[in-house]
């Protein structure tokens, strides 16, 4: 009777009053966040900002100073007129192919050694240490090795950001593959595939979805680094820019390139999260 | 393929740290062509056996000859259809189905073949589903005709019926015993179901008791396909059950008097 009592009468918070959707496919499947509660969560940061810059404004002047000139309205003006200068889409166009090429570097030299890593244990174990190591070490404190060993900026950067997003290639496809169904890998022996085969038809397909997910983190981690490594001396990009906007004490353009760079971050993460949602879903669907 | 099964014993750790002893002594042979049956309760060390023959585990002790040859390894010959169905996700059925052959190169009217093993499975129509949109007994039916597709040489089989109601299990069985009688492979089949061995094999061994060992055999020289309305299935189906009972009071007073030892030794009987 208690036990009766206590179920029913329990209230809304009770996890076994609550039904609960559970099926095969939400272990593959991204469930992107939805769409309503993101616009409202921008709009809060907005206000957010215009409160700060207001509460700036309280203080005296001597204090604030161009304080004036970081608050929405001066900032969303700079942008309106920064969208329509070329050496702003240069810049932006300078920036992406950076973190493409750095990031298809990473790629290139991350993927084979997780998939290699995960697969072998004692790969794995012996390269766990030196990646946690490595991955510990900011990008940004190979800087000066960067500039010792390129001669160029423009290789340096690029070097940087290869650092910066290798480690999380490695160790997500790693853990990929490492959590592979080893039914399949019994199955597909058994059915008389070669090492090879099992990498081509069991390993590398069942690690995708992870390996899209390390790229789309690769892609935050990669497009944070940028703006700093831009600081090294090139004469164009997104983190030239705001250098430039410091020196020339235009803030509102700081700032304004400051949003486009958020902007810019939030859109290709967004087309990444896009495209990994369909092919996971359509992958086992 | 000819099996030799001489006194193989596997023993898996306790969670406790003690000793579990599935199987204990077991030694049976079998010929090129058989339909083995290995019958016994559930948990009777059926699919430990069935692993021992494909090569995924090894015996603590005793050999397994197939051929006169060690079982040292898996080996693609020797064809395994797992208890819970292993299908590959992000392939539809008909791939699934081709999966093995593609793999070893055995690529001669596949499509074909691909074809009538699904449609024999009572599968047509699900060719280009993908497995998470399959039941379970459907799950397994993909799977008999990815081992059936393979002509492997032997077929080991761990209760692919099991989930399958009456209608569709008696028709693949038939269609099993049909491929069988046609192809001549060696079948290892696993099944707890005293109708379903008398019906379908030719040799059958009785696993029991605790630990695990033969306590039966039987060769049924019985022209297929058979009914289980004759008097000799019935007869050979009573005489099982006899002996699988026997080897269950066994397993009880097996255990009965470890208890009664740690009472004190009060022995029942
Ligand atoms: N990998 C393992 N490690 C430890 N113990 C195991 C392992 N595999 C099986 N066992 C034990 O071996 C015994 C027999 O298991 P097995 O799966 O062979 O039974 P079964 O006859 O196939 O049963 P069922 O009909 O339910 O499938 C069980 O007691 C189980 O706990
Ligand atoms: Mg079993």
């Amino acid at each position: 009777m208690a036990d009766k009592n206590s179920i029913s009468d329990s209230g809304k918070g009770n996890v076994l009053n609550k039904e609960q959707r559970v099926s095969f496919r939400s272990f593959f499947r991204y469930r992107a966040s939805d769409i309503r509660f993101e616009i409202v969560g921008i709009l809060l940061l907005l206000i957010l900002w215009l409160v700060a810059g207001w509460l700036f404004m309280l203080l005296p002047q001597s204090v604030s100073g161009q304080f004036g000139d970081f608050l929405p309205l001066p900032t969303l003006k700079a942008l309106y007129k920064l969208v329509q200068e070329s050496r702003f889409w240069n810049s932006v166009a300078a920036s992406m192919t950076r973190v493409f090429v750095g990031i298809s570097i990473a790629a290139i030299i991350g993927i084979p050694l997780g998939l290699i890593t995960g697969f072998y244990p004692t790969l794995r174990n012996l390269s766990y240490a030196p990646t946690q190591f490595l991955r510990m070490v900011s990008p940004l404190a190979w800087m000066p090795v960067a500039l010792i060993v390129f001669t160029d900026f423009e290789s340096a950067i690029y070097f940087i950001i290869v650092m910066a997003t290798v480690w999380p290639i490695i160790l997500n496809t790693a853990s990929g593959v490492a959590n592979v169904n080893s039914m399949w890998l019994k199955m597909a022996i058994n059915q008389g595939s070669t090492h090879v085969q099992l990498f081509s038809t069991i390993i590398i397909p069942a690690s995708l979805p992870g390996i899209l997910a390390s790229v789309r983190l690769a892609l935050g981690v990669g497009w944070i680094v940028l703006v700093p490594a831009e600081f090294l001396g090139v004469a164009s990009g997104l983190g030239y820019l705001i250098n430039d906007a410091r020196d020339t004490m235009a803030y509102d353009h700081l700032m304004a390139i400051v949003i486009s760079i958020g902007i810019l971050g939030f859109t290709l993460d967004k087309i990444v999260q896009t495209v990994q949602s369909a092919f996971t879903r359509s992958w086992i669907e | 393929m000819k099996i030799d099964v001489h006194n193989v014993s596997k023993i898996f750790p306790r969670f406790d740290g003690g000793e579990n002893i599935v199987l204990d002594n077991i030694s049976f042979s079998a010929n090129s062509g058989d339909f083995v049956i290995i019958l016994g309760e559930s948990g009777g060390g059926k699919t430990t056996l069935l692993n021992l023959l494909a090569g995924l585990d090894i015996p603590t002790s005793g050999e397994i000859l197939v051929d006169d040859i060690e079982v040292k390894g898996i080996h693609p010959s020797r064809s395994m259809l797992f208890q819970q169905p292993v299908l590959i996700p992000w392939l539809t059925v008909k791939q699934n189905v081709a999966y093995g052959c593609r793999l070893r190169r055995d690529l001669d009217n596949l499509e074909y073949r691909v074809y009538q093993f699904i449609e024999m499975m009572g599968l047509s129509g699900f060719e280009n589903a993908k497995p998470a949109s399959l039941s379970l007994g459907m799950a397994q039916r993909v799977c008999l005709a990815r081992a059936l597709v393979g002509r492997a040489e032997m077929l080991l089989l761990d209760e692919p019926f099991a989930s399958l109601d009456t209608f569709t299990q008696s028709h693949i069985q038939e269609e099993l015993v049909n491929i069988w009688l046609s192809e001549k492979f060696t079948a290892v089949f696993v099944t707890h179901d005293v109708n379903e061995a008398v019906l379908l094999g030719n040799k059958i061994i009785l696993l029991g008791g605790y630990p695990g060992s033969v306590c039966g055999m039987y060769d049924i020289d019985e022209p297929y396909p058979r009914s289980v309305n004759t008097p000799l299935f019935k007869e050979y189906r009573a005489e099982i059950l006899v002996n699988l009972k026997q080897a269950h009071v066994g397993n009880r007073k097996f255990f009965e008097s470890n208890n009664s030892f740690d009472r004190g030794g009060v022995d029942h009987e």
